[in-house]
């Protein structure tokens, strides 16, 4: 059943309208499944519809209620804008909104509400235009302990628990932990695109979860990926020290020993590089994507071996 | 004055990116001006040349107080202004979200942490900020509340309304807040204006920057007197919101004394022309912000009235 969580009339002859569709069989609990609060970022899209599909096709499995809300920021979507078009306004910035406030707060507030009352919430990002990233969940330390164990039933290759900034009190998943709705956010893949096997994994993950809690009956048939749980101090940042190209010498997602070089900054003009190195040793789980990069761009983020758990 | 480039940053395809300050007097870090973080700040970028124009001729007459040093950063953000761009060139973050940045962290930290380094450790700081929202308001000074703000202070720039505001979790990465968690009183000026040079509203801030200089002690300027403001809390401004979007006309002026009930403005059909509906005042007292695009959406803030 596809229904409006929130609408807002825009200027000329047009509603913005913020839908789901909700899958409902039994009396069981209710997850809600959310994306596209960036608009730039879309491997949720083929995500979610893998995981509409696969409910439609064996919705007697279900013994609860699946909410899907594909499009938090359809104009975003729409015009590949990461935030909100018009407001220059990054919609993760702006939950849990304010029921009596602007058009941006109105929304993200009626949304904080429609979820609230879930079992548990999975919001799902790519990673922007600029970097490449291996399935993970991303989990605040404040929070660490109630989601940690529901993240290793999403088959993903790791949990990051990292401290909680103030700034990060604005997005949707603050929010809705904030309020007892138990959200995981789950970032995946690169900006723009869409990669047909994160989404699968993604799929078997949600279809575990609903598993694990007691809202599908039939036990999957394939063996769930035991993610890495790490925290702060086991990732390694990378970053660019000088402008130009960069030009990756390693494949995303290996393995790599401190020191090695992962690539290089290139200058065009004058035909010189400078090595960028890995600063620990262990699996490299962000890799840049968009190779023009300034002093202090982001090339890779490194999960350091020697701590993990 | 001394000019100096107070943070560079390399590109692979422009020239570096100097970021300049200015400096007059010399000893105590009395009080530091930043104009523009952001490549559509054109008014707040004009405003510090000028505050730069007025303290080179304080400084040849000898009325910058001995002892007392200023600092002015008129631009932080020029590859952003020379593109016509809002937010930084490559990845489109906001610098004033950045702070107080990040030595080691991405582009647009380690320019806030850069320039941070540079701004940091004075007693006043005053930043040259522009509303997020598309509109005109009276001239303005706000400050956020911390447990070292001391609001008082806003009444020595002689401007009609000084607000207050409660931190948001994302004011928490501002130049604003920061200057106050690292102990420097921090005022954010507002003035009519941000893609357009308006001379008169920008005179209107450099003659309240000149008056709370002088206030302070940290220069001798000759301003005419201010207004006796008043300190409001930001959040008990009334917001009028549009019931409907449309074409939108205001009927009432920035300044302008409304009653309660009255109509300040209307929305029209824009396809058909009939009127939507009128948008009107809760209760009385002055306009103090009006939406100023043609085209408005349902739910948008309007209007804001402040009391008398």
């Amino acid at each position: 059943m596809i229904q409006t969580v929130a609408e807002n009339e825009l200027s000329v002859n047009e509603k913005l309208k913020i839908r789901k569709n909700t899958y409902q069989n039994g009396k069981g609990k209710r997850i809600s499944i959310v994306t596209g609060t960036h608009g730039d970022e879309l491997e949720g899209q083929f995500a979610v519809w893998l995981v509409g599909d696969y409910i439609k096709k064996n919705i007697g499995c279900l013994n609860g209620t699946v909410d899907i809300y594909p499009a938090l920021n359809p104009l975003g979507i729409d015009s590949i804008t990461r935030g909100i078009p018009g407001f220059d306004l990054d919609m993760n910035r702006v939950f849990p909104g304010f029921s009596e406030g602007t058009m941006a707060e109105c929304v993200c507030n009626a949304i904080v509400e429609d979820i609230k009352g879930s079992e548990v919430c999975v919001d799902i990002h790519a990673s922007n235009i600029y970097l490449r990233e291996l399935p993970q969940i991303r989990i605040s330390r404040d929070t660490a302990e109630s989601l940690v164990p529901l993240a290793k039933m999403m088959n993903i290759d790791f949990v990051w628990v990292h401290e909680s900034a103030t700034v990060l009190r604005s997005t949707l998943a603050h929010s809705l932990n904030s309020i007892g709705t138990k959200t995981l956010v789950v970032e995946l893949g690169v900006g723009m695109r869409i990669n047909k096997d994160l989404g699968y994994q993604l799929l078997n993950g949600i279809i575990n979860l609903l598993y694990e809690l007691g809202m599908w009956s039939e036990k999957p048939d394939f063996e769930v990926r035991q993610p890495i749980v790490s925290f702060d101090g086991a990732v390694g940042f990378v970053n660019s020290d000088a402008s130009g190209v960069f030009v990756s010498d390693v494949e995303f997602g290996s393995e790599v020993e401190k020191g090695d070089v992962i690539g290089r900054v290139l200058n065009p003009l004058t035909a010189e590089s400078e090595p960028v190195k890995a600063v620990c040793s262990g699996l490299l789980f962000t890799l840049r994507e968009y190779p023009v990069v300034y002093g202090g761009s982001l090339i890779a983020r490194i999960l350091s071996r020697e701590e993990e758990n | 004055m001394k000019k100096q480039i107070i943070y560079s940053l390399k590109s692979p395809y422009r020239e570096n990116l100097d970021v300049i300050g200015f400096t007059f007097g010399s000893g105590e870090k009395s009080a530091c001006i930043v104009g523009s973080t952001r490549g559509n700040e054109v008014q707040q970028m004009y405003i510090c040349s000028q505050v730069v124009h007025a303290l080179k001729k304080l400084e040849r007459q000898g009325e910058i107080t001995e002892g007392r040093s200023i600092m002015v950063v008129p631009c932080i953000n020029y590859y952003s202004m020379n593109i016509g761009k809002r937010f930084w060139t490559m990845d489109n973050t906001d610098i004033n979200r950045m702070f107080p940045g990040y030595e080691f962290g991405e582009t647009t930290q380690r320019i806030a942490d850069g320039v941070f380094r540079q701004v940091q450790g004075f007693k006043f700081g005053i930043q040259l900020a522009s509303f997020y929202q598309s509109g005109d308001f009276l001239p303005h000074v706000k400050m956020m509340k911390t447990e070292f703000s001391q609001p008082e202070k806003m009444l020595e720039f002689g401007l009609p309304y000084a607000l207050t505001r409660k931190p948001r979790p994302y004011d928490t990465t501002t130049l604003n807040y920061n200057w106050q968690i690292w102990e420097t009183q921090a005022f954010s000026v507002y003035s009519y204006g941000t893609e357009t040079v308006d001379e008169k509203a920008s005179q209107v801030s450099v003659d309240a920057i000149l008056r709370f200089l002088s206030a302070e002690g940290i220069v001798r300027a000759n301003v005419k007197p201010g207004y006796v403001s008043r300190i409001i809390e930001e959040n008990t401004m009334q917001q009028v919101h549009t019931e409907h979007g449309g074409i939108f006309k205001t009927l009432v002026k920035i300044g302008d004394t409304v009653y309660e009930g009255q109509v300040l403005g209307e929305v029209y059909n824009p396809l058909d022309g009939e009127k939507i509906c009128e948008v009107k005042a809760d209760k009385c007292g002055t306009v103090f912000f009006i939406y100023n695009k043609p085209l408005i959406m349902q739910n948008s803030v309007a209007y804001k009235i402040v009391d008398f």
